[in-house]
């Protein structure tokens, strides 16, 4: 591994520590609370929730590419197609 | 049964875990390879994108094609069949009123859409400098198309995104990908080989050849494909199908 990068935005390791196991913490909370929801449209609002804290992951594991399709997928494209999914098939169970 | 199979696969579990390299720390020769060359060889600051765009430019083709055939396939599933017409839903109950869009959604929606289109053409059109590329910003691009729909006009967001336009969109990004790569055979160079001029200064947007332009085509099939089939979809959801079998 080549020498650490130091810039004025460079963030102290133990704090950067702190941050990601802090973050990884609230990942997995979010998913165990995406599974504990049981009303659909609800689970479909923590899941975008979740997708956003799961980009939060991503930028703090230094991948803000993956960040930017985690926020796209995960926040916005997946929850409309489920949303809409879930209005089609319930129109058809009343 | 249950906890003795839980048990194993903990066991198994941990036992893989022990064998992983260390936090932080990558054992692979490729990456700090291509970090030493990626920048002087493609002029593009963006070496994620260099990479999917360039090193392995083979696989994104391939995984264009993945998003270009499930949108077709959304769009023959829930294709019209022979004899079954469209109309706009009525109320069938009576005494029921749908809420209407209120407007602060209205007016929050509206006033996104502007700044959505210009990040989403941002992201599509900067992959050779910043961590974004072709994909994300296709879908942000989409997303303004959504808000419009989200303002409450599900016929201006139709009017704004035909079903022929989006076709057409989607199938000059996909196949102007596939085509920036063969363009390459004729002038016998490799398939999706980097002929176009590099620029002189890493970073400039003008710089990287053929990774600016493959960002951009992915840009135009992933905004239509994601629009195709939001579309599709919300035809299944506000329009009632009547007649078929």
């Amino acid at each position: 591994m080549t020498g650490a990068v130091v810039t004025p935005y460079t963030v102290p390791a133990g704090l950067m520590d702190t941050l990601q196991v802090t973050v990884l913490i609230l990942v997995a909370a979010g998913a165990t609370a995406v599974v504990l929801t049981r009303r659909l449209v609800r689970q479909v609002l923590v899941l975008s929730v979740y997708g956003i804290m799961l980009a939060v992951l991503f930028l703090t594991f230094q991948a803000p590419d993956v960040t930017l399709s985690a926020l796209t997928v995960g926040a916005v494209a997946l929850p409309i197609v489920l949303l809409l999914a879930i209005s089609k098939t319930r129109k058809k169970e009343e | 049964m249950f906890f003795a199979g839980a048990a194993g696969l903990v066991a198994f579990y941990l036992w893989g875990l022990l064998g992983l390299p260390g936090f932080g720390n990558y054992p692979g020769p490729y990456g700090p390879a291509i970090l030493r060359v990626a920048v002087a060889q493609t002029q593009a600051t963006g070496v994620v994108s260099a990479v999917n765009f360039e090193y392995r430019g083979f696989d994104t083709v391939g995984e264009e094609f993945i998003l270009f055939t499930a949108a077709a396939g959304t769009a023959i599933v829930l294709r019209m069949l022979r004899g079954e017409g469209e109309r706009s839903p009525v109320d069938e109950a009576r005494d029921r009123d749908a809420p209407p869009t209120s407007n602060a959604v209205r007016t929050i929606a509206l006033l996104f859409t502007g700044p959505v289109v210009v990040v989403g053409w941002w992201l599509a059109s900067h992959a050779q400098t910043n961590p974004s590329g072709g994909f994300q910003g296709g879908v942000v691009l989409a997303t303004a198309f959504i808000l419009i729909y989200l303002a409450g006009a599900f016929l201006t967001f139709s009017k704004l995104s035909p079903t022929d336009v989006t076709d057409a969109v989607e199938a000059a990004g996909a196949g102007g990908f596939a085509a920036v790569g063969l363009a390459a055979l004729f002038t016998g160079l490799p398939y999706l080989y980097n002929y176009l001029p590099l620029g002189q200064i890493p970073g400039a947007v003008s710089s990287s050849g053929t990774i600016a332009l493959i960002s951009f085509f992915v840009g135009l099939e992933v905004a239509a494909a994601f629009l195709l089939i939001v579309s599709e979809l919300l035809e299944q959801t506000l329009l009632i199908r009547h007649g078929g079998r």
